[in-house]
C-alpha cells in the first residue's frame, strides 16, 4: 500500500501542472532602452507575459524542460532562445533588434517633395494641390508654392532653381511626358493638359533627384497615376470658362475599370468680363477626350492605358511694340494626342517589373500678322520679319524597363533602360512665301542602374548611375548619382545629395550650326528635415554649377535664334525653408515656404553671365487651410511674393560682331493674394448619391498691379511691361459627381 | 499491482486528455472575463498577446485570433482618444490586427463577428488621417458593417458599433445623438435574447452599449 501510494504521490509531481517555476526577465533594444509592451511566449504553449513600462516580465509555467521563449513586438524582429526549466525560476534576458521597414526608416530626401497618401514623408497630400488657392487647380501651380520652384507668370512650366522651364521634365508612370502644357501664347502661361484629379502621387524633386530620370538639367516632376477607381461613377462639371463630363465604370469584381471623358472650354464670357489685355478675334475654344482603362492582371500585376486628345485654337490682337498704331495679330491651331500603357508586375525571382509605353503626337499651327487700325494684314518694309507662318508636328515615343529586386530589409536594387523617340518637324514660312523646313529626330538610349541600401533603419544610401547614348548629337554621357540620408532622432534626419545631369540641347534652336554636346549639371545639396504627423520643417541648401549650356547665334537673315555652340556656363545656389503646422491654430492648416537663389549665367546670346530674367533672388509663400466643419466649406488663401527679376535688351554690335546688353532694368516686386472657397455639402455622407463641390476662386484678390516681365520693339527702342492678361480672375464652377452605389452588390457577391 | 498501474495508467491518460481541451475552455473563458472590462492601451496589449499565445498555441482554434485582433484594434482606439496620433502609429497596429482576423477567418470561414472586427480596423485606420481616408476607408468600414449584419441580423454588437458611428458621428456629417440612442436601444434588446454559441463565443459589449447608452440621456 504505502508503496503505490508514494508511487503515485511520484506520478503526480512528475506530472506537468502540479509544479510552476517562474520565468522573468527584461526586454531592451540594440541601445538598451526597455521595451514595452512585448509579448513574451513559450513556443507552441499558452504561458507568457507582456512586458511593463520598464521592459519587465514574469510568468509562471508548469513546461518543464527544455522549452522555447519566444518574444515579439510590432517593429522588432521576433527573438527566440532556448531555456531549460527544471524546479528554480528562471531569469531570462532578450534583446530585441529593430526590424528595418518603410514606417521607421530613414527616408532619402534630399531635394524631393511628394504628395502622396501612402508614404509617411509626404509634404503635401494630393488633396492639398486641387485645394491650393494659388494653384487654379493645375498641378503645377500649387507646386509653386514650394520652395525652390519660381513665381513666373508669362510662361507655362517650372522654373527650378535657376534653371528654365525646359530643364525640369515631367514623368507619368515611369515615362516622359511631351508637350505637358497647351502650346505656348505670347506672355501667356498655359495650364497643363492633365487634371489632377488623375494622380494619387506626385514626387516634385527640385535636384538630385533617381537616376531613374534623366534630360533634365535641374527638376523632374514624376507623376503616378492612380490605380482603380473607388466606384462607378458620372462625374460633370461645369464652370465659367467650360464643361466636362466623365463616366468611370468598376467592374462588379473590383479587378478592372474603364472611363471615358470630354471637355469644352470656352473662356470667351470670362474674357469679356474681366477685360483681357489681349483682344481675341477668335475666342480660346478647347476640345478634350480621354479614355482609360485598368486592369489588375492579378494579385501583383497592373496594367493601366490612358488616352489623351485635345483640339484647340484662338487668335488675338494686341498692340505692337515694334511700330505703334499697328497690331500684331497672333493665331494658333494645336492638336495633341498622348497614350501611355503601362504594366507592373512580379515576375519571379523577387523581381518587380515596372514597364511603360507612351506616345504622342503634337501640330501646332501658328501664324503671326502684322494688322493695321481696321485689322487688315499689312507688310512693312524693315518690318517683314512681322509676317509669319510656322507648322511645327512632332511625334514621340518613350519606351522604358525598369526591373526591382528587393535584397535583405529594404535595401533593393534597380535597373533597367530607357528609349526615346521625338521627331520634330517645322515649316517656317516666311512674308513672302519663302519656305524654310528643318527636321530635328533624335533617339536617345539610356541603361541606368541605382541601389537602396539601408545599412539600419538610421543609415540609407542611393547610388546610382545613368548611361545615356544620343545619336542626334553622337555622343554618349555617363551620370552618377549618390544621396546618403542620416536619421538624427525618431523625427528628424539628414541628407546630402550629389548628381550629374545631362539635356540634350533645346529643338527650337536645332538643328545647330556646329556640332553640339549635352549639357550638364552638376548638384549638390545638403538637408535638414522634422517630420511629425502635424509638423514638417524643412531646410535646404544647394549649390547647381552648369556647363556647356548652350549659346546660340542668327540665321534665316537675322530672324531665328539657332545653336552655336556649348560654352555656355552658369551656377546657382541658395537655401530654402519650408514649414508645414496644422497643430498651432486648431483645425488651420498653413505652410509657409521661403527661397533664396543667387545664380548666373552666360547661355543663348548673353554677353556675359548675369541673373537671367526668370529667376528672382527671394520667393515666398504662405499657403492658408481652414476646413470649417459646421458649414462643410473649405477656405483656401494664398499669398505669393517674389523680388524683383531683371529684364534687359541684347542688341547686335555690328562692328565687334558681339552681343551687348543694351539695357538693363529690374521689375518691381510681384504680389499675389489668391483665395478660394470649396462648398462641399455631401461631405461625410457615405453612399450618397450625389456629390457636389461648389468651387469659388479669385485669384489677385486685391487687384495688385503685378508685373511679370518687361518685353522691348525689335530695336531696342520701346519696352512695356508684361502683365497678366486679366488682373483679377474670378471662377466658380461645380463638379457634381453621381455615385453609382454598388455596397449592395459587393456584398451579394462575397456571399 | 498490476490493476492499479493500469488504473493509475488510465488515469494519468484521462487527465492529459481532458486537460488538454479543458485547459483551451477555461484559459479563454479566464481571458475573456477581462475583454469588456479592460481600457487601457497597455492592459489592452497585454491581453490580445495573451489570446494571441493560445491561438498559437492551438494553431486551429478562430477564436483566440479574432480575440487578438479585437483587443489589439481596440488598443489602437485607445491611443486615438481625444489625440491624433496619426497614421504612423495607427497603421501598425492596424496591419497586425488585420493579419490576426484573416488567421481567424482562414480557419473560420466568414461570420458576423469577424466582420465586426474588420469594420472596426476600417474605421480605426480612417480616425487616423480623416481628410485623406473618409473616402476609401469610410466605405470600407460601411461595408463590413453591412455584411456582419447581413450574416446575422440578431448581432447586437453591429448595432452597439452603428450607434457609436452615429454617437461620434458630427451631425453636419450625418450623426445623431437620438438616432444613437435609438439603436443602443436596440443593441441593448438583441443582447437580451443573444444566446452565444459556447461560452468562449465572443459575447462582449453589453456593458458598453450601456454606458453610451447612458451618455445620450
Amino acid at each position: 500500500m504505502k508503496n503505490w501510494l508514494s508511487l503515485v504521490a511520484l506520478v503526480l509531481a512528475l506530472h506537468p501542472g502540479f509544479t510552476q517555476t517562474t520565468i522573468s526577465g527584461r526586454v531592451t533594444d540594440n541601445k538598451k532602452h526597455a521595451l514595452i509592451g512585448v509579448s513574451i511566449s513559450l513556443k507552441d504553449g499558452y504561458d507568457g507575459a507582456t512586458t511593463d513600462s520598464s521592459g519587465l516580465f514574469s510568468f509562471k509555467t508548469t513546461e518543464k524542460g527544455r522549452q522555447i521563449i519566444v518574444a515579439s513586438i510590432i517593429g522588432y524582429r521576433p527573438v527566440e532562445q532556448a531555456i531549460e526549466i527544471g524546479a528554480a525560476n528562471i531569469n531570462v534576458d532578450l534583446q530585441m533588434k529593430e526590424e528595418v521597414s518603410e514606417l521607421k526608416a530613414v527616408v532619402i530626401t534630399a531635394g524631393t517633395f511628394e504628395a502622396s497618401d501612402k508614404k509617411k514623408t509626404t509634404v503635401l497630400s494630393p488633396l492639398d494641390i486641387v485645394t491650393t488657392a494659388s494653384g487654379n487647380g493645375d498641378i503645377t501651380g500649387a507646386l509653386k508654392t514650394l520652395p525652390g520652384a519660381q513665381q513666373v507668370g508669362e510662361h507655362e512650366g517650372l522654373f527650378v532653381r535657376g534653371g528654365t522651364a525646359t530643364e525640369t521634365k515631367i514623368f507619368i508612370d515611369g515615362t516622359l511626358v511631351n508637350n505637358f502644357f497647351y502650346s505656348s501664347v505670347p506672355n501667356v502661361a498655359q495650364r497643363g493638359r492633365f487634371s489632377p484629379f488623375l494622380f494619387s502621387g506626385t514626387v516634385f524633386s527640385t535636384g538630385g533627384y533617381s537616376a531613374l530620370y534623366g534630360q533634365a538639367l535641374s527638376s523632374a516632376l514624376i507623376l503616378e497615376s492612380i490605380d482603380l477607381p473607388e466606384r462607378s461613377q458620372a462625374t460633370l462639371g461645369i464652370s465659367v470658362i467650360g464643361v466636362n463630363g466623365a463616366y468611370q465604370k468598376l467592374s462588379k469584381n473590383k479587378k478592372s475599370s474603364w472611363g471615358i471623358s470630354y471637355g469644352y472650354t470656352n473662356p470667351a464670357l470670362a474674357i469679356k468680363l474681366y477685360k483681357s489685355v489681349q483682344k481675341y478675334s477668335n475666342y480660346p475654344v478647347f476640345h478634350t477626350g480621354d479614355a482609360n482603362f485598368r486592369i489588375r492582371t492579378s494579385q501583383t500585376g497592373f496594367l493601366k492605358y490612358y488616352g489623351y486628345f485635345s483640339g484647340n485654337q484662338l487668335a488675338f490682337r494686341t498692340p505692337s511694340i515694334d511700330t505703334l498704331g499697328y497690331k500684331d495679330a497672333f493665331a494658333l491651331k494645336n492638336f495633341n494626342m498622348y497614350h501611355n500603357l503601362s504594366y507592373r508586375e512580379n515576375i519571379g525571382w523577387k523581381i518587380k517589373l515596372n514597364a511603360g509605353l507612351s506616345y504622342s503626337n503634337n501640330k501646332n499651327d501658328i501664324s503671326s500678322r502684322l494688322n493695321d487700325q481696321d485689322n487688315k494684314e499689312v507688310v512693312l518694309q524693315g518690318l517683314e520679319f512681322k509676317n509669319f507662318g510656322l507648322i511645327q508636328k512632332g511625334d514621340y515615343l518613350n519606351a522604358k524597363m525598369v526591373f526591382e529586386r528587393r535584397m535583405r530589409g529594404l535595401t533593393m536594387i534597380r535597373f533597367g533602360g530607357e528609349y526615346n523617340y521625338s521627331n520634330d518637324r517645322s515649316d517656317f514660312t516666311n512674308y513672302n512665301g519663302q519656305a524654310f523646313n528643318s527636321r530635328v529626330r533624335e533617339n536617345l538610349a539610356t541603361a541606368f542602374a541605382e541601389s537602396d541600401i539601408y545599412i539600419t533603419n538610421d543609415v540609407a544610401a542611393k547610388l546610382g548611375t545613368r548611361f545615356e547614348h544620343s545619336a542626334l548629337l553622337n555622343k554618349v554621357n555617363f551620370a552618377p548619382r549618390v544621396s546618403l540620408a542620416y536619421k538624427l532622432s525618431r523625427q528628424d534626419q539628414a541628407s546630402l545629395a550629389y548628381g550629374i545631369f545631362y539635356q540634350d540641347p533645346e529643338t527650337q534652336y536645332l538643328p545647330g550650326i556646329n556640332p553640339l554636346g549635352f549639357s550638364k549639371a552638376t548638384h549638390y545639396i545638403l538637408q535638414y528635415q522634422k517630420v511629425t504627423n502635424l509638423v514638417t520643417l524643412r531646410l535646404e541648401a544647394f549649390y547647381k554649377k552648369y556647363e556647356k549650356l548652350l549659346k546660340t547665334d542668327f540665321t534665316y537673315f537675322g530672324q531665328q535664334m539657332v545653336a552655336a555652340n556649348n560654352n555656355g556656363y552658369g551656377d546657382a545656389r541658395g537655401f530654402e525653408v519650408f514649414w508645414r503646422d496644422k497643430k498651432t491654430v486648431r483645425n488651420l492648416d498653413y505652410w509657409v515656404s521661403y527661397s533664396f537663389l543667387d545664380t548666373k549665367r552666360d547661355f543663348l546670346n548673353f554677353p556675359y553671365a548675369i541673373q537671367p530674367s526668370f529667376a528672382a533672388r527671394h520667393t515666398a509663400s504662405v499657403v492658408l487651410k481652414k476646413f470649417v466643419t459646421k458649414w462643410k466649406t473649405g477656405f483656401n488663401a494664398s499669398y505669393n511674393f517674389a523680388s524683383g527679376r531683371p529684364y534687359y535688351y541684347i542688341g547686335y554690335d555690328d562692328n565687334t560682331h558681339a552681343y551687348k546688353f543694351d539695357d538693363i532694368g529690374k521689375t518691381p516686386d510681384y504680389n499675389n493674394v489668391s483665395f478660394s472657397i470649396n462648398y462641399i455639402p455631401g461631405i461625410g455622407k457615405q453612399n450618397a448619391k450625389m456629390f457636389a463641390v461648389y468651387v469659388l476662386s479669385v485669384s489677385n484678390i486685391f487687384g495688385i498691379n503685378q508685373v511679370y516681365n518687361f518685353q522691348y520693339s525689335y530695336d531696342g527702342s520701346r519696352k512695356e511691361a508684361v502683365i497678366p492678361s486679366v488682373k483679377t480672375f474670378v471662377y466658380i464652377g461645380v463638379f457634381i459627381s453621381f455615385g453609382v452605389d454598388r455596397t449592395q452588390d459587393a456584398i451579394n457577391n462575397n456571399l | 499491482m498490476k490493476q492499479v498501474f493500469v488504473i493509475l495508467l488510465a488515469f494519468i491518460t484521462s487527465l492529459s486528455v481532458v486537460g488538454q481541451s479543458d485547459k483551451y475552455v477555461k484559459t479563454m473563458e479566464s481571458k475573456m472575463v477581462a475583454v469588456d472590462s479592460t481600457t487601457t492601451p497597455a492592459g489592452l496589449i497585454d491581453l490580445a498577446n495573451s489570446f494571441q499565445r493560445i491561438g498559437e498555441a492551438e494553431k486551429n482554434q478562430w477564436l483566440p485570433y479574432y480575440y487578438a485582433a479585437l483587443l489589439s484594434a481596440r488598443s489602437g482606439y485607445m491611443l486615438s482618444n481625444g489625440q491624433t496620433p496619426g497614421p504612423s502609429v495607427i497603421d501598425p497596429i492596424a496591419d497586425k490586427s488585420e493579419v490576426l482576423i484573416k488567421k481567424a477567418e482562414e480557419l473560420a470561414g466568414k461570420n458576423s463577428e469577424i466582420y465586426i472586427v474588420k469594420k472596426m480596423i476600417a474605421t480605426l485606420r480612417l480616425m487616423a488621417d480623416p481628410m485623406n481616408r473618409w473616402q476609401t476607408n469610410g466605405p470600407e468600414a460601411t461595408e463590413a458593417l453591412a455584411k456582419a449584419k447581413e450574416l446575422n441580423p440578431e448581432n447586437p454588437r453591429t448595432f452597439l458599433l452603428e450607434g457609436q458611428d452615429k454617437f461620434y458621428t458630427p451631425e453636419q456629417y450625418g450623426g445623431s445623438k437620438t438616432e444613437a440612442k435609438a439603436l443602443f436601444e436596440a443593441a441593448i434588446k438583441k443582447y437580451e435574447s443573444f444566446k452565444p454559441e459556447s461560452s468562449i463565443s465572443p459575447q462582449w459589449g453589453l456593458s458598453t452599449t450601456k454606458y453610451f447608452y447612458s451618455l445620450c440621456k
